[in-house]
């Protein structure tokens, strides 16, 4: 018989330590999922060219480090002398430390909207005043999140979904996601029957749907989401009276522009202000630009009240006006832009066309991708049972064996089993050639046993 | 109709109260020396602007900096990925050794307990999260920054019941004051969890005194419940006393390592001291590990730009740069603070005795017709529309007495200043009040001096001129 333990008491016989919140103590922060802990190993162990070359390579970080070379060149050209508020002189340094203005520098917001437009080849247009700046895309999902619904309310995601969205959106918010299931059978497109079943799988938990978020093209999956399925959507949100929210984070990371419809594409002609004031696209410039550590991130939304709500809201998450500064004329250079935007997509391209090759030569298919940083691949065929302990224990020997990081499908809420995201651009080319190596050594193996 | 969430329909924001409708009407008409002379003059702002001319000459002193240079070679890369929700170390190091100089070194901040945060908007607000949640309350002393009500309460659903100062006592906090806020949050069904208090204060412009201290530390040790001190100021300290931290004072009752201990968080940021509410420099300082913990992880909502991290480790590395900023701001601040509280005084308005701040808390009470909230208004929109001076009236910052305001000091030139103290004292005479005092001023402004004087006295008396009071 257990007794429980007794708290000791404090002078004013009060015998409660004194606590902190539920969302400090909850565990919704996420962190305990073998997608952290595969960091950790790396963190640990990790990879170097000549320092550590049988470590840990990572390639569960969605960073995009192929273009750094165009930035830095730009970088130099446009500011030899490094004086960041040079051309204003000393009253551009105080002018700039003192901006806080929550609408964010003008200049800035219209550069974002102009590479914005660039990106989705001029099929839409985005009006500066409508951006709401906020520190990464993280805050931003955030932000919209505690704006369009309230504590027990629910956002229907589709799966496989970006692991820290069940931080970013839930935690603090107390807001529930609650999945669409997709599956392999039409590569993990979203149907309207699953789009039925999320919401009255909420409905009969008498939860309230307050909208659904996609990520176009999707984590982890680097596939554009297909135009008619933006409709379908679109009316679906329409019939139930629910909000969409497309995250667009990598829409700069397409392969090939044509293949890419924004949400914004659609709503462009819609003339109807109840269809369009339930639409809003979240961005950064963290996987585009590879700039994740300047916290750039923005919402773009058509609905007024949620602008000027987001707006005062993003008090808790400025972007530093020096980041705004020095970003604003480059974003704003149409040559530098767009061939950024064109030798970007190329280079990813390429380095998706390797991996995808190399692991073909070994059995080994991945989802028919067009974008993104990363490869969706399938190792149903390796595990010992399809289930999640199999694909993790398959996690766990690929992490300790071939000593890579890759994200297991079971922590991005798959519902098949086998599925691993790779990433692919936050490494060299050489880098990648070893870990095809290391892939190609293990599955040698496996053939002789 | 698809709805927003209850935040957007409530005012939680904060946005209808006096405090932003002046910023408003400043927007409106701004005053600009050459273009518009009659604009007007914003007085509501507390934004430090005496230093710049320091930082501007390091940064020309130190171009690799603000270039995302290390000894020439650019480091853009690095700094681009670096996005780990502990920040930099340098820089936290950086932060914990000012933090520390400010507190004339007399102790010390361990670099690992602190959290970054895109400003104390963003600081505290994640405090809250972590110690609070709907059906708590935090006991803030009035008046307190209107800002607060949104910070604290907006997103987190917490609420704030005020421990009510007044001017009897220099609006000091007194045992009963803090008993009575912590029935009253009883009487509302709240749940206390803690006292949050701004040192050196906004908008009262004066530090927390060895007494009131030991006081909330004596409190929030009987009550069970978390005491966080909003020390955004601590390096505008300019008076003769030295700036006593919450840190001070745990130290002196051997309170480190105690469980006490780990219910004093200090918010910091650089956007007063420094002058850089742009760069959004907050942080948290606490010896709470799963706040720190929890903390950390919330603060991927709101990084500090990794270019910044960079900029700012390098200017507060630089002791020679830290130790002449920080005794050049007092001097500048010090000196303007006594611009405005003579030029005050010829009109016949006396102010807090102020030691720390970029603003005074000044007393208008004798130019009210009634001594009523309305009567403030009456007399605040006279001030905006007739003078053309955004000052910030006391209800709009909790005040329990109407007829007090708060005007900054520090974000204007001094000829600006002296133009709005010019425009205020013609608005003075013109009343009848003024005119009253204009007629009798010599002996009006005797025992004006003299009230303030014992104001004065009664804040050194309990002092640290008798460091081991209790």
């Amino acid at each position: 018989m257990g007794l429980p333990l007794m708290m000791e008491r404090s002078s004013n016989n009060n015998n409660n330590k004194v606590e902190l919140s539920r969302v400090a103590v909850s565990d919704t922060h996420g962190e305990d999922s073998p997608y952290f802990a595969g960091w950790k190993a790396y963190d640990e162990n990790p990879y170097d060219e000549t320092h550590n070359p049988s470590g840990v390579i990572q390639m569960g970080l969605a960073e995009n480090q192929v273009s750094f070379d165009l930035l830095e060149s730009y970088s130099e050209k446009k500011n030899p002398e490094g004086s960041l508020w040079g051309s204003k002189g000393s009253r551009g340094f105080r002018e700039n430390a003192l901006f806080q203005d929550y609408h964010g520098l003008k200049t800035f917001r219209q550069a974002m909207a102009s590479f914005m437009e660039k990106i989705r080849g001029g099929k839409a247009s985005f009006d500066p005043d409508r951006i709401v700046l906020t520190a990464g895309a993280t805050a931003a999902n955030e932000l919209l999140t505690f704006i369009l619904a309230d504590p027990n309310d629910a956002l229907l995601i589709p799966t496989p979904y970006y692991p820290g969205f069940d931080r970013d959106l839930r935690w603090r918010t107390g807001v529930r996601i609650v999945p669409i299931h997709c599956d392999s059978s039409n590569h993990f497109q979203i149907t309207p029957e699953a789009l039925e079943t999320a919401y009255e799988t909420a409905r009969d938990a008498n939860i309230r749907v307050r909208g659904v978020l996609i990520t176009n093209p999707s984590n982890p999956l680097g596939a554009t989401v297909q135009k008619k399925v933006l409709e379908d959507l679109l009316d679906f949100c329409v019939r139930k009276n629910i909000h969409l929210i497309s995250d667009e984070i990598y829409s700069g990371s397409v392969f090939h522009e044509s293949e890419f419809t924004s949400v914004a594409e659609i709503v462009e002609n819609i003339d109807d202000v109840s269809v369009k004031e339930r639409v809003h696209i979240v961005y950064s410039l963290s996987k585009d630009l590879g700039l994740p550590g300047f916290r750039v991130g923005t919402i773009y939304s058509y609905n007024d009240n949620v602008v000027r709500t987001a707006r005062r809201m993003s008090s808790f998450t400025l972007v530093s006006s020096q980041t705004q500064h020095m970003l604003a004329s480059m974003l704003s250079d149409e040559e530098f832009t767009e061939k950024y935007i064109r030798l970007n997509r190329e280079r990813l391209r390429r380095r998706y066309e390797t991996i995808v090759e190399g692991l073909k030569k070994e059995g080994i298919e991945c989802l028919k991708g067009n974008a993104g940083l990363f490869c969706w691949m399938n190792l149903g065929f390796l595990l010992n049972t399809k289930t999640k302990e199999g694909e993790l224990e398959l996690w766990d020997v690929i992490l300790k064996e071939l000593k890579l990081n890759i994200s297991p499908g079971s922590s991005c809420h798959c519902s098949e089993f086998g599925w691993f995201r790779v990433c692919f651009a936050n490494m060299s080319e050489k880098t990648l050639e070893i870990a095809l190596k290391r892939i190609h050594e293990f599955m040698d193996r496996r053939r002789r046993f | 109709m698809k709805q927003l969430s209850t935040k957007v329909t409530s005012n939680g924001h904060g946005q209808d109260s006096s405090y932003f409708l002046g910023w408003e009407e400043y927007e409106k008409n701004p005053y600009d020396e050459m273009e518009n002379p009659n604009g007007m003059i914003q007085m509501g702002l507390a934004e430090n602007q005496l230093c710049f001319d320091l930082i501007e000459s390091w940064l020309a002193k130190n171009q690799d900096a603000a270039s995302l240079k290390r000894k020439g070679q650019s480091i853009f890369r690095e700094l681009a990925l670096f996005q780990d929700y502990h920040g930099m170390p340098e820089f936290k190091k950086a932060m914990a050794e000012f933090m520390e100089e400010i507190r004339g070194n007399r102790v010390t901040f361990d670099p690992k307990k602190i959290v970054l945060a895109a400003g104390s908007t963003s600081a505290n607000e994640t405090l809250m999260f972590c110690l609070a949640e709907p059906g708590d309350a935090f006991l803030l002393p009035t008046p307190y920054y209107p800002g607060f009500d949104r910070d604290l309460k907006w997103r987190t659903g917490a609420e704030i019941v005020p421990i009510h100062c007044s001017s009897s006592n220099g609006f000091q906090i007194t045992e009963s004051a803090l008993q009575q806020a912590y029935q009253q949050a009883h009487k509302l069904d709240l749940k206390v969890k803690g006292v949050l208090v701004t040192n050196p204060s906004n908008p009262l412009g004066t530090a927390l005194t060895r007494r009131e201290l030991n006081l909330l530390v004596d409190f929030i040790t009987s009550k069970n419940i978390h005491l966080i001190s909003d020390e955004i100021y601590s390096g505008t300290m300019f008076g003769f006393e030295q700036f006593i931290s919450v840190m001070d004072v745990l130290q002196d009752k051997k309170l480190e390592n105690t469980e006490v201990s780990k219910r004093v968080h200090i918010v910091y940021s650089l956007s007063k001291d420094l002058g850089l509410p742009g760069f959004r420099v907050g942080a948290i300082y606490s010896n709470n590990e799963m706040v720190v913990s929890a903390a950390t992880k919330m603060s991927s909502f709101g990084l500090v730009s990794s270019q910044t991290q960079y900029l700012l480790s390098a200017l507060l590395s630089d002791k020679k740069f830290t130790s002449q900023y920080l005794e050049e701001n007092q001097k500048r601040l010090r000196s303007r603070q006594k611009r405005l509280v003579s030029g005050l005084e010829s009109s016949g308005i006396t102010s807090l005795r102020s030691n720390a701040g970029l603003f005074c808390w000044i007393d208008m009470r004798h130019l009210l017709d009634t001594n009523t909230f309305e009567a403030e208004l009456d007399l605040w929109k006279k001030i905006v529309y007739n003078v053309k001076l955004n000052i910030s009236p006391g209800s709009s910052c909790h005040c329990t007495e109407p007829g007090w305001f708060r005007v900054c000091f520090a974000n204007m030139s001094e000829d600006t200043l002296d133009l709005a103290l010019k425009r205020l004292k013609t608005f003075v005479e013109s009343t009848d009040c003024g005119r009253m005092i204009s007629r009798k001023s010599h002996e009006r402004l005797k025992s004006l001096r003299k009230k303030t004087v014992s104001n004065w006295v009664f804040r050194v008396s309990w002092s640290d001129r008798v460091p081991d009071e209790r």
